[in-house]
C-alpha cells in the first residue's frame, strides 16, 4: 500500500473497505458507541463565536434586502468559477473553508435547469442578469427546463396549469441525490477516479446500446467532475487527491465533497447525508492519539454545520410559496442503531445536536434523528431537550427504515430515506388527491378553472352522495392522475439526465446505482375526511347550473383521522394503498421503484388556494393540512390519538415517507423540564414502537408565534426556527399567510 | 384482588377522553374525564361536565380503547380519571381501573372527594376502587367550612375525612390547591391547609394550580353567569408565596 494510504488509514480495522468503495464496511468496524451523557460536550470556541456573529449580521442584512443579500448576474456557477472566499476577512478563523461563490449568502447564477427561471430570479431582487448569458443559453445550449417543455404534452401542460400536479422539477434541478461525500475524506479523489476508471471500462460489452453509452457518458462526466472538485481544494490550498490524514482533513474533504454538489446543483433538496457517526472515528483517533481536543472537535463540528447554514440558491416568486423560507435540505442524520444491532451514536451526534446550542436554533442544516426505542437513554433525553428548547430537530423511526434501507442510508430531502452511495431518486411533485375527489364528482371540470382536465368521466349526480358510487368514480380519477403524474415525470427526469445531469453527486455514488421514483400525495386528510362523511353523514352536494358541486351540505357527524376511529383510518389506510397500486402499474423511467410518500411541505398553503370547497367541510382556498397531518380542528381526543391515526399507515406503503408535524405547548408536557425531557421521550418511544415513520417536534406556545409575527424585529425571534412539513424554518421568514396557517394549526394544550 | 363481583359492564357517563395529559399523574397519561359533580366551585373550569349524561361506554368498553396508548406509558405513566367528580360514578372506576390493573397499567383518580362518606354500606364500595387505585390526586379547596361552603356549595368535613381515611390505609397521595387571587389564598387558611397536610402519611406531593380564564368560555357556552368576572390570575409572586405557604418543597 501507499505510504500516504498506510497514513491516512493508520489505526483503522477492516479489510473489505481498503480493496472497494465501500464506507459502510469501514464505519462499522471502526466506529465507538457512546452511551454516555451530553456532560463532556465543549462550548463555543472565540472563532466560532467570531464568525457566527459576522454570519448574524449578514443574515440581518440579507432580510432587510427583502431576502437576498446579493447575486451573481456575470458568471456561471461551477466547482471552479470563483476562486477561494472565506465568511469573515480573517481567515484564519474558519477550519473548515468553502463557500459557493465569491461572497458568503451571495446567491451563484445556475441557468442549466432553466435560464429564464434563473434570469426571473435575479430580476424579482432587482438585479439584471449579462445579455450575453441570455444569448448563450437560449440560443446555444438547451436547458433542462427546454428539454422539458418541448416534450410535454398539452394534457400535461394542463395538469400543470390547473394545479392538480404541482411542484414539478422543470425549472430548477431535481435534487434529492445525495452523494457519499464520506468517500472524499476515507479514501481521497485519486482513489475514487481509478475506481470510476474500471467501471468505465467494464461498461458493457462493447455493444454500444442506448443505455451503454449514455452510462459511458455518464461516468466520463462524474470522472471530469472529480477532476473538477480536486482543483477547487487547490483553489483553497488543499490536495485533495489522497484520503484525509485527520479529523480536520477529514471534516474539510468531506465538505469539499458537499461544496461541489451545491456549487453545480440548485435541487430543492441538497443534503448533506450520514455523516455524524463517520467524522466520530477520525475525531476519536485524533482525541486517542491527543492531537485535538474536545474545544477543538466541537469547534469542527459548529464550522462545518454553519457551512451548512449559509447554503444559498437564488429562487424565483413561485419556487417560494411552494417551499417557503428559502430552505435547502441540508438534511443530517445522527443516532441509529446497526443492523448487527449495536447504537450508532456517538459522541459526534451530542456535538451536532449541540450546535444548536452553541450557536442557536437553526432550519439549516436539517437535523434528523434516526429514532428507535433502543436508542441509549441519555442520548434519547439530550435530543428531548434540544427539541424543547430548539424546535429544530426531526425524528424518523430506524426501526422502519433500516429493514428497507439497512443501516447507512440518509435522508434525501425532508424525510425520504436513500441508501448513501448506492442509491439515487426520481423525485417530483404531489398529486392533489383532494382535487382528484373533486374532479371525479364533477366529470373531470376543475371546480375553480371550469376547464375540462381530466377526461369527461361521467359526473355523479345523485342528490346524496353515495359512497360505492363516488369511490368507484375517484379509483377512475386517480388511475388516470397516478397514469399522467408518472409519465410526467418520467421525461422531466430523461431530460434532467440529459441536460443537467449530477455529475459531482453521481461521481461519489456507486455506478451501478439503485433508483427510486418517488411520487407524493397532498390533499390527504381532506379526502380520508370527505369520504367519511360521505359514509357515514349523509353529503348532499350543492351544484351550480352547470352541474358542478360548488359546496356541500353535511348531515349528521362522521369520524375523522386523527382521533384513532378504525372508521375513518381504515379510510386512509384504503387511500394510501390505492394510490400507490395505481402508481406502480406503469412503467417508471430507468425501470426505477416506484414510491409515494404523505409529505406536502409548505405547499399545502398554494395547493390549497386551487381547491375548491371539500365535503369534510374545508372551506375553497384554505390551506389543506400538511403531510399526513389530521385536518384542523379535526382532532378531538388529544395528541396521542392523533399520533395513533399517523402511526397505522404502513410505512412499506408510502417508502418514501409519512410526514407529521404536531405542535405541543410546553405547559402541556409537562411542569419543569425533566418532565417535558422525559414526557417527550415516551411519546416518541410510544409513536415509534407502533411503526410510524416521521415526527417533526414543535414545542412552544401559539402566543409566541402570535408576538413572532407581529414583532419580528425583537431580537429573540431573529433565529425562533419551527418545524413545518419537512423541514425546519425561521418562522419570521414566511410569508404572513403561511405564518397564519402555522398559527391556524393544532397545538396540543390540556387545561 | 378479587375481581369475581366487579362487573365490567357496568355504564360510565364520559364527558370527554383526553389521549395526552402530562399534569395529571405521573408521566404520560390518557385522561377520562366523567360527566356529574356536585360541587359548584366558582372557578370551575369545566362546568360543562357538572351535568347530563355525555357518551355512555361500559368499564371493559372503555378500558379496551385506551388500552391502545400502553405503548406511550412505559413504566410511570398511565391512565387517569378525572371529571366532574369520578367518585360519583364509583363503581364504573372500580371495574375499568380493575381491568388496567389486570394489565399492571398505574392508576389515578383525580378527586375533589365531596360525594366520601364514611357510611359503611360506601366504605365497602370504596374500598374496592383503594384497591385498584395507584394514586389519589386530592383536590382541598378552603379550610374553611364557611368560606368552603359559599365558594363550592358543599361542605368540606367528608373531604378531610377522605383525606385520613386514605393516609390511615397506606394510600398515595398528590394534594392539589386551585389559587385563586383573593379567594383561595388568604394566609391563615393556607397555612391551615398546610397543618392538615402535614397529619397526612402518604403525601407525596403537593401542588398549587394557579386559577386561568381558560375555562371562561364554557360558562359562556353553557350561559352561567360566571362568578369570578374581573378575578385576575396570580402572579408569579403570588404563586410562590403560596407554594411556601404550603410548603410544597418539602414533598415532590
Amino acid at each position: 500500500m501507499n505510504s500516504e494510504f498506510a497514513e491516512a488509514w493508520e489505526g483503522f480495522e477492516g479489510r473489505i473497505w481498503k480493496i472497494e468503495v465501500n464506507t459502510r464496511d469501514f464505519i462499522q468496524k471502526n466506529y465507538r458507541p457512546y452511551d454516555g451523557d451530553e456532560s463532556f460536550l465543549e462550548g463555543p470556541t472565540d472563532a466560532t463565536n467570531k464568525l457566527w456573529n459576522r454570519v448574524q449580521e449578514l443574515q440581518k442584512e440579507e432580510r432587510a434586502k427583502g431576502g437576498v443579500l446579493d447575486m451573481e448576474t456575470k458568471v456561471v456557477s461551477g466547482l471552479t468559477a470563483y476562486g477561494a472566499a472565506y465568511i469573515s476577512e480573517d481567515k484564519e478563523l474558519e477550519k473548515v473553508v468553502g463557500i459557493q461563490t465569491d461572497k458568503p449568502l451571495k446567491r451563484a447564477f445556475m441557468p442549466f435547469g432553466g435560464i429564464k427561471m434563473a434570469e426571473q430570479s435575479c430580476q424579482t431582487y432587482g438585479y439584471t442578469p449579462d445579455p450575453e448569458l441570455h444569448k448563450i443559453f437560449s440560443e446555444y445550449v438547451t436547458t433542462h427546463n427546454e428539454g422539458v417543455f418541448d416534450v410535454y404534452t398539452p394534457e400535461i401542460k394542463a395538469v400543470r396549469h390547473n394545479r392538480i400536479i404541482t411542484g414539478l422539477p422543470d425549472t430548477y434541478g431535481r435534487g434529492r441525490i445525495v452523494g457519499d461525500y464520506r468517500r472524499v475524506a476515507l479514501y481521497g479523489i485519486d482513489y475514487l477516479i481509478n475506481e470510476k476508471k474500471k467501471d468505465l471500462a467494464n461498461c458493457g460489452d462493447g455493444t454500444m446500446t442506448e443505455e451503454v453509452i449514455r452510462l459511458r457518458e455518464e461516468i466520463a462526466k462524474q470522472i471530469k467532475a472529480l477532476n473538477g472538485m480536486k482543483k477547487m481544494a487547490e483553489l483553497y490550498g488543499f490536495d485533495i487527491s489522497m484520503p484525509a490524514k485527520n479529523a480536520k482533513e477529514a471534516v474539510q474533504w468531506l465538505y469539499f465533497g458537499y461544496l461541489a454538489a451545491i456549487k453545480t446543483q440548485n435541487g430543492a433538496a441538497m443534503s448533506v447525508g450520514r455523516v455524524s457517526t463517520f467524522l466520530d472515528i477520525y475525531i476519536q483517533r485524533d482525541l486517542d492519539r491527543g492531537t485535538i481536543t474536545e474545544k477543538e472537535a466541537q469547534e469542527l463540528i459548529d464550522h462545518f454545520v454553519m457551512k451548512c447554514r449559509i447554503v444559498k440558491f437564488a429562487r424565483i416568486p413561485s419556487y417560494n410559496q411552494l417551499f417557503s423560507g428559502d430552505p435547502v435540505w441540508a438534511t443530517l442524520e445522527v443516532a441509529g442503531i446497526g443492523c448487527d444491532g449495536r447504537s450508532m451514536v456517538t459522541k459526534n451526534d451530542f456535538r451536532f445536536l449541540h450546535t444548536l446550542e452553541n450557536m442557536g436554533p437553526s432550519p439549516e442544516p436539517n437535523l434528523t434523528v434516526l429514532y428507535s426505542s433502543a436508542l441509549p437513554a441519555n442520548f434519547k433525553k439530550y435530543a428531548s431537550k434540544i427539541s424543547i428548547n430548539t424546535s429544530s430537530v426531526q425524528y424518523e423511526n430506524d426501526d422502519v427504515m433500516k429493514p428497507v434501507w439497512g443501516d447507512d442510508y440518509s435522508i434525501c430531502c425532508c424525510v425520504s430515506a436513500t441508501q448513501t452511495g448506492k442509491e439515487m431518486q426520481f423525485f417530483g411533485a404531489r398529486a392533489n388527491l383532494a382535487k382528484c375527489l373533486l374532479y371525479a364528482l364533477n366529470g373531470g371540470v376543475d371546480a375553480k378553472t371550469r376547464e375540462q382536465v381530466a377526461p369527461p368521466f361521467k359526473k355523479i349526480t345523485s342528490e346524496y352522495l353515495d359512497y360505492y358510487e363516488v369511490t368507484e368514480s375517484y379509483e377512475r380519477m386517480m388511475d388516470w392522475l397516478a397514469g399522467l403524474y408518472v409519465n410526467t415525470l418520467n421525461l422531466i427526469h430523461y431530460m434532467h439526465d440529459k441536460y443537467y445531469y449530477e455529475a459531482a453527486e453521481m461521481a461519489l455514488i456507486d455506478t451501478d446505482v439503485r433508483r427510486t421514483f418517488a411520487t407524493g400525495i397532498a390533499g390527504f386528510s381532506h379526502v380520508v375526511d370527505s369520504l367519511s362523511a360521505i359514509k357515514y353523514a349523509k353529503v348532499k352536494p350543492v351544484r351550480d347550473d352547470a352541474g358542478i358541486c360548488v359546496d356541500f351540505n353535511v348531515e349528521g357527524d362522521f369520524p375523522k383521522y386523527g382521533n384513532d376511529d378504525d372508521r375513518a383510518d381504515d379510510i386512509a389506510l384504503w387511500l394510501l394503498r390505492t394510490f400507490l397500486e395505481k402508481v406502480k402499474k406503469h412503467h417508471t423511467y430507468r425501470n426505477s421503484e416506484p414510491t409515494t410518500s404523505i409529505l406536502t411541505i409548505t405547499s399545502n398553503v398554494v395547493y390549497g388556494k386551487a381547491t375548491a370547497n371539500m365535503p369534510d367541510g374545508r372551506r375553497a382556498g384554505a390551506p389543506l393540512s400538511p403531510g399526513a397531518n389530521p385536518s384542523y380542528g379535526a382532532e378531538q381526543n388529544g395528541l396521542l390519538a392523533s399520533l395513533n391515526s399517523v402511526a397505522k399507515l404502513p410505512y412499506h406503503w408510502a417508502l418514501d415517507g409519512i410526514s407529521n408535524t404536531q405542535t405541543i405547548s410546553p405547559d402541556a408536557l409537562g411542569h419543569a423540564e425533566q418532565e417535558r425531557i422525559d414526557n417527550l421521550v415516551q411519546i416518541m418511544d410510544g409513536y415509534f414502537d407502533q411503526g410510524a415513520h416521521h415526527l417533526n417536534v414543535n414545542v412552544f406556545g401559539t402566543e409566541k408565534l402570535i408576538d413572532a409575527m407581529e414583532h419580528p424585529e425583537k431580537e429573540e425571534y431573529a433565529n425562533f426556527t419551527i418545524r413545518v412539513s419537512g423541514y425546519a424554518v425561521k418562522f419570521i421568514d414566511l410569508t404572513k399567510e403561511q405564518q397564519l396557517d402555522v398559527i391556524s394549526r393544532t397545538c396540543h394544550k390540556t387545561l | 384482588m378479587n375481581t369475581s363481583d366487579i362487573n365490567m359492564n357496568t355504564i360510565g357517563y364520559v364527558h370527554s377522553l383526553e389521549s395526552f395529559g402530562s399534569v395529571d399523574g405521573p408521566g404520560v397519561r390518557f385522561v377520562v374525564f366523567l360527566k356529574g359533580c356536585n360541587m359548584r366551585c366558582k372557578f370551575c373550569h369545566n362546568p360543562d361536565t357538572w351535568s347530563g349524561k355525555g357518551q355512555e361506554w361500559t368499564a371493559q368498553e372503555l378500558y379496551n380503547h385506551v388500552r391502545r396508548y400502553k405503548s406511550y406509558w412505559k413504566n410511570n405513566g398511565g391512565i387517569t380519571v378525572s371529571g366532574g367528580e369520578p367518585l360519583l360514578q364509583l363503581d364504573f372506576v372500580t371495574a375499568f381501573f380493575s381491568a388496567a390493573k389486570q394489565e399492571n397499567v398505574h392508576t389515578t383518580l383525580d378527586t375533589a372527594g365531596q360525594p366520601f362518606s364514611m357510611d359503611e354500606e360506601y366504605l365497602k364500595r370504596f374500598d374496592k376502587l383503594m384497591d385498584v387505585t395507584d394514586l389519589f390526586m386530592l383536590d382541598l379547596k378552603l379550610m374553611d367550612k364557611q368560606g368552603h361552603k359559599e365558594l363550592t356549595g358543599t361542605d368540606n368535613s367528608n373531604i378531610f375525612e377522605m383525606a385520613e381515611y386514605l393516609s390511615a390505609h397506606g394510600k398515595r397521595m398528590w394534594i392539589r390547591h386551585v389559587l385563586v387571587p383573593g379567594v383561595t389564598d388568604d394566609e391563615a387558611d393556607l397555612e391551615s391547609m398546610y397543618k392538615f397536610i402535614s397529619g397526612l402519611k402518604t403525601v407525596d406531593r403537593v401542588e398549587i394550580l394557579p386559577y386561568h380564564t381558560l375555562g371562561l368560555i364554557k360558562w359562556q357556552e353553557a350561559g352561567i353567569p360566571y362568578p369570578l368576572e374581573g378575578v385576575p390570575t396570580p402572579s408569579p409572586e403570588e404563586i410562590k408565596r403560596a407554594e411556601k405557604l404550603l410548603h410544597t418543597n418539602e414533598y415532590n
